[in-house]
Parts: C-alpha cells; sequence; structure tokens
C-alpha cells in the first residue's frame, strides 16, 4: 500500500509545490503552521480540488495525472477522510453516517446498517447509534467520523486535525485509541496537524511543510536534531542559524559570526541548545569563544525551567533554572552576557 | 441599559405608519358578518373557489420546487456567462405588474401566441382560460420567491458536507438528494411557504391570462373582487381567511424573517 503524489496548484494566494510519498506500513503526520496548504494538499489527493500539475497514484494506480488528464473523481477513490471538525451529517443519526458510505457505495440498507453497526462497536459509541452527531461530545464525534471513514474499508486513509477540535481532557483518550485504530489498519495513513506533540504521539516519520513546500522530512528525532527552519526549530525549542562556514566560524545573515568547532566551508545551519547557553551578570571570562552583552527582552518560565530571549549581536534563547534569574536579579529589560562554546555548536549542510 | 428616548416627530410618524397598517386589518375583522360566516363560507360558490384556490396554489407550489429548486441550484453553483442577467429575468415577476405578466403569458402561450400556437395547431391544447392556464399564471409570480430564497440557502450551506459526503463514495445526485436538500431543508420550506402565499393570492395574471370562470379559474381573489359587488358580506368573510392564512404563513417563517422577537 503505497501512496505517490506529486502535487502543484495554485489556489487562491497559496502556490503548492509538493513530493509526498508514502510507503507501506508508516503512518506519516504533514505538519506545518496553518496557512501551509496542508489541508489543500489532501483535498488534491482526495480529488477534491484539481491538479495544476502531478500525479496521484495509489498501490499503483493513477488517480489522477494532470498529463494523460487522467481523473478519477472522489467517489470513485478507495480513500477514507476524517475532516476537521469532523463534518457528521447533522441531519442523520449516528449510524447512517456510518452507513451512509456504504449505501453510497451500492450496499443495501440492512447490509450496510449492520456493517455500520460493527463500527461504531469497534470505536466504542455503539450506545449513540440513534443519536445526531449534535448530541454527541467532540471524543464521541470523532470516533464517529472514524468510523465513518473507515466503514468503507478504504486503502488510504487522511485524517485533517483530527484532535484540534477537542478540548485538552479528551484529547489524549481519544489520541490513544486514535493510534491504535491506525496501527490496526492496513492501507496507508497520512495524518495533517499543526501541533508537533501529536504528530510525534501518530507518526513514524513527520513530513514539515511551510508555505506550500515540503520543508524537511524524517522521523521525529531526525528532524529534532537537525531543524532545516526557523519553523522547525521553534518547534523544537533551539536556537537556529544559517550561514556559510569557515573553518572553525560561521558567518550569518547581517555579517555576524560565530565560533562553531565543526564548521569546515559551505551553507551550512548552526543549532545552538538553549541549555548550552549560558547567562553572566558581567563578561565572563573563560574558554568559551563566543560572548557578547544583550538586553533580556522576554522570560518565559515553562515547569522548572526558564527560557530568556536575549537581543544581542545575535538574538538567542537561553534556557536556566529560576534560581539563576534570581541569583542574576534579571527581569525583562535588564543588561546580561550570554556565552556558549564553540563545541556546542552542532553543523550541519543546508 | 436605559430606553432610547423617541423624538417627537418621529414617534408620531411612526406610530401614523403603523397605524395605516392596522386600522385596515381592524376594519376587516370588526366589519365581518361573524353571525352567518360558516353559511357564507359554505355557499356553493365559495366552496368551489376555495377548492380552485387550494388545488392551484398547490400545484404552482408543487411546479415551482420541481422547477426552481434545480434553477436555484444551478444559479449558487455553476458560473457560466449570462448568469446574472438570466437570473434577473427570472427574478423579474417578483416586481412586474401581474397583470403585465398575464399578458406576456397570453402573448406566449395563448393561441396565436409563440409557443401556444404551435401547442394548439400540433396537439390541440389550449392553455388560457383553463385551469392549467390559472396554475402557470401563479407560478409564474410566485415561483421567484422560491428560487431565491432557495438560492440563498444553497450559497450560505456549508459545502464540505458536500464534500465528505463524496469522500464517502456518494454520487452528484446521491450528495444533492441525501446531503444538499436536507441540509438546506429550512431555506426549502421557506421557500415553498412564500411561494404558495403568493401564489394564493395571484389576482393580475390569472386574470389577465386565465379569465374568470366559476370552478375552472375563478380561484378566492377574483371571487372576493367579484363578490364585493353582489355579495359583500361574502367577500368579507374570504378577505378574512386569506387573511388568517397569510397570519399563518408569517408565524410560521417567524424566525427567519421576523427574528426571534
Amino acid at each position: 500500500m503505497t501512496l505517490e503524489a506529486t502535487v502543484a496548484l495554485s489556489l487562491g494566494g497559496l502556490d503548492l509545490d509538493v513530493d509526498l510519498s508514502i510507503p507501506d506500513g508508516e503512518v506519516v503526520a504533514l505538519l506545518g503552521p496553518n496557512g501551509a496548504g496542508k489541508t489543500t494538499l489532501l483535498k488534491a489527493v482526495a480529488g477534491l480540488v484539481p491538479l495544476g500539475r502531478g500525479h496521484v497514484r495509489l498501490d499503483g494506480v493513477v488517480l489522477e495525472d494532470a498529463v494523460s488528464e487522467r481523473y478519477a473523481p472522489t467517489e470513485r477513490r478507495p480513500i477514507g477522510v476524517v475532516f476537521q471538525d469532523y463534518l457528521l451529517f447533522p441531519h442523520m443519526t449516528v449510524r447512517d453516517n456510518v452507513a451512509f458510505g456504504l449505501t453510497s457505495r451500492g450496499k443495501g440498507s440492512r447490509e450496510a446498517r449492520a456493517t455500520a453497526m460493527d463500527w461504531l462497536e469497534r470505536v466504542g459509541v455503539a450506545a449513540h447509534a440513534q443519536s445526531r452527531p449534535a448530541q454527541l461530545s467532540g471524543g464521541e464525534k470523532q470516533r464517529v467520523a472514524l468510523a465513518r471513514a473507515l466503514a468503507t474499508n478504504p486503502r488510504l486513509l487522511l485524517l485533517d486535525e483530527p484532535l484540534a477540535a477537542l478540548d485538552v481532557t479528551a484529547r489524549t483518550e481519544v489520541r490513544r485509541d486514535l493510534k491504535r485504530h491506525l496501527s490496526s489498519f492496513r492501507g496507508t495513513r497520512l495524518i495533517i496537524t499543526h501541533d508537533p506533540l501529536e504528530a510525534v504521539a501518530l507518526a513514524d516519520r513527520l513530513v514539515v511543510m511551510e508555505r506550500g513546500r515540503i520543508v524537511q522530512s524524517g522521523t521525529p528525532a531526525e528532524i529534532a536534531e537537525h531543524p532545516r527552519s526557523s519553523y522547525v526549530a521553534d518547534l523544537v525549542g533551539v536556537n537556529l542559524f544559517r550561514g556559510e562556514a569557515d573553518h572553525g566560524s560561521v558567518k550569518v545573515a547581517g555579517g555576524q559570526a560565530l565560533a562553531a568547532a565543526g564548521a569546515a566551508t559551505g551553507d551550512v545551519f548552526a543549532v545552538i541548545h538553549p541549555r548550552a547557553v549560558a547567562l553572566h551578570r558581567h563578561m565572563p571570562e573563560g574558554s568559551p569563544r563566543n560572548v557578547w552583552a544583550g538586553r533580556a527582552d522576554a522570560i518565559e518560565l515553562i515547569g522548572d525551567r526558564a527560557r530568556v530571549r536575549v537581543l544581542g549581536r545575535l538574538p538567542l534563547v537561553a534556557e536556566v533554572t529560576p534560581a539563576a534569574l534570581t541569583d542574576l536579579k534579571l527581569v525583562e529589560g535588564s543588561e546580561v552576557w550570554i556565552s556558549f562554546k564553540a563545541t556546542d555548536v552542532s553543523i550541519y549542510p543546508a | 441599559m436605559r430606553p432610547e428616548r423617541v423624538p417627537v416627530v418621529i414617534g408620531v410618524l411612526a406610530a401614523m405608519g403603523a397605524a395605516f397598517f392596522i386600522v385596515p386589518l381592524v376594519g376587516l375583522v370588526v366589519r365581518t358578518p361573524w353571525s352567518d360566516a360558516l353559511a357564507q363560507l359554505t355557499a356553493p360558490e365559495t366552496v368551489e373557489a376555495l377548492r380552485l384556490s387550494l388545488v392551484a396554489s398547490f400545484s404552482a407550489t408543487a411546479i415551482a420546487l420541481l422547477l426552481g429548486v434545480p434553477l436555484a441550484w444551478v444559479y449558487a453553483r455553476i458560473e457560466f456567462p449570462g448568469r446574472s442577467l438570466l437570473r434577473a429575468m427570472t427574478t423579474l415577476p417578483m416586481v412586474l405588474p401581474p397583470v403585465v405578466g398575464g399578458i406576456a403569458l397570453l402573448l406566449a402561450f395563448g393561441r396565436r401566441g409563440l409557443v401556444g400556437g404551435w401547442l394548439d395547431s400540433t396537439f390541440g391544447i389550449t392553455i388560457p382560460f383553463t385551469t392549467l392556464g390559472a396554475v402557470m399564471a401563479e407560478t409564474f409570480v410566485a415561483m421567484p420567491f422560491l428560487v431565491l430564497t432557495v438560492e440563498a440557502g444553497l450559497r450560505s450551506m456549508d459545502r464540505r458536507y458536500e464534500e465528505a459526503a463524496r469522500t464517502l463514495g456518494a454520487n452528484r445526485w446521491t450528495v444533492f438528494s441525501r446531503v444538499t436538500i436536507p441540509l438546506i431543508a429550512p431555506s426549502l420550506l421557506a421557500g415553498a411557504a412564500l411561494c404558495w402565499a403568493r401564489a394564493l393570492g395571484e389576482f393580475g395574471a390569472t386574470i389577465t391570462f386565465a379569465g374568470n370562470f366559476p370552478g375552472v379559474t375563478q380561484t378566492m381573489p377574483l371571487a372576493v373582487y367579484l363578490l364585493l359587488e353582489t355579495n359583500p358580506e361574502a367577500s368579507f368573510v374570504l378577505s378574512l381567511v386569506l387573511l388568517c392564512v397569510s397570519v399563518g404563513v408569517l408565524v410560521s417563517l417567524r424566525h427567519r424573517w421576523l427574528g426571534s422577537a
């Protein structure tokens, strides 16, 4: 079961151009900020928006090809979609919502209802079979939407922000169940999300999308280690710079240089973990090669740590303990010195 | 919050405006001969007009639903050159003097009309001055109300439900009949009610195109008008019946047109 999609299209202000393939047995999460084009990509795969260029193939079968103008309409594609805010038909009972796909595909209504009941039992909402969607909680709606998408036995399952509409308390439980259903589904699975926690929890591989392009793809660990955009760096919580390496230093935009032990030559990314950045009241003396003065711009307390954003030669985030904040008498607007070692700068080719 | 003070001039004019509507309605209720209202209502010619009115107005509404819903769907969903012009032409009967509509129908479907001549010579069908003619006149005037209401409903519905239905394997017709129509049911009902009320009250186009034959084309409004000369009491009673129907339609649509107040 594989999906190969090359999708290029323009829609409104969005210019989408991506190449996505999902091999057998892998759950892929498409991660990106709002407006990156994730939902449009999903719609293109589902045949709901036409391709400008490219093709969509599922298990080797061409669903759409812009060159040969082959197009399988949405209703003939073997897909199941769980939409954002679920889109359960408000005028039908829960059971009829799940049976809808089966009757639409030519099953008799008795058989369709029986299958729908099986699915409702599987996802644990059989007790609400005769309810209207409006009477369900968010988590129950999510389960019904999943049952509805799976009941037609699709070969490709697409989920658009499957947990975004849920409150925090419902989310953990629904996510656990969703993960279970995803792993028992034998087909290709693609999840769209803007929540990195959700992506990491549900998927084997992340594909990061920004402004209509795929900027990075890999396992969560690979992405956390080597972010390739400021969006990913923010998600992971590290300092990221891009620049020209020159034997032990990296010249970044604006002409400033970083001392970096691993830097050779070429266009590189430099990552500095906030934990590696030390703060001082006075100019420190010692081995760190990167030292400069700045001003504490924002201080954010996260659990037992404080993240301090320092504006100076280069903007940096440092992570220290709240006790250190007190010792340094650091408040927003304070003058502060920062230092980090050249060996704490991780370098990889851009 | 302190209620806003009403300036005297505005208050007086507003009161006159309201009275302008209320006084005639009160007049109608007060002058209705309640003692023999039932006798008037069950008089053969009244019953005949009532029956014909119901048959014609419900037929007109049925035709409007059959043709008007697809027309509204096309207006709401398909972009084609001349759409605005076409919509303007099919909306025209809402503002056209009904008598002009009746004459236009006569010129199209009359014995010597564009289509009527052909219908007459080929099939021997004549439409003017028949019940079918009365139904057509009512449809002509009333259908735009349904088309506009349903089109507005189609435009404001969340089309993602239709997309969801398609991903579930529903073809266009299944999407239309099992998802679109149920989702716009409130607009459909409101449109049908407005259309029916307009058809029920139709006078000008009907009398011009279909004439005034008791039992064939003489609907309630025509009967009311003629009875005013011969039997004013009966015409008052019939007027009151039509008023009650209008109030009923208005009440049933109150959430849509009058807000929650």
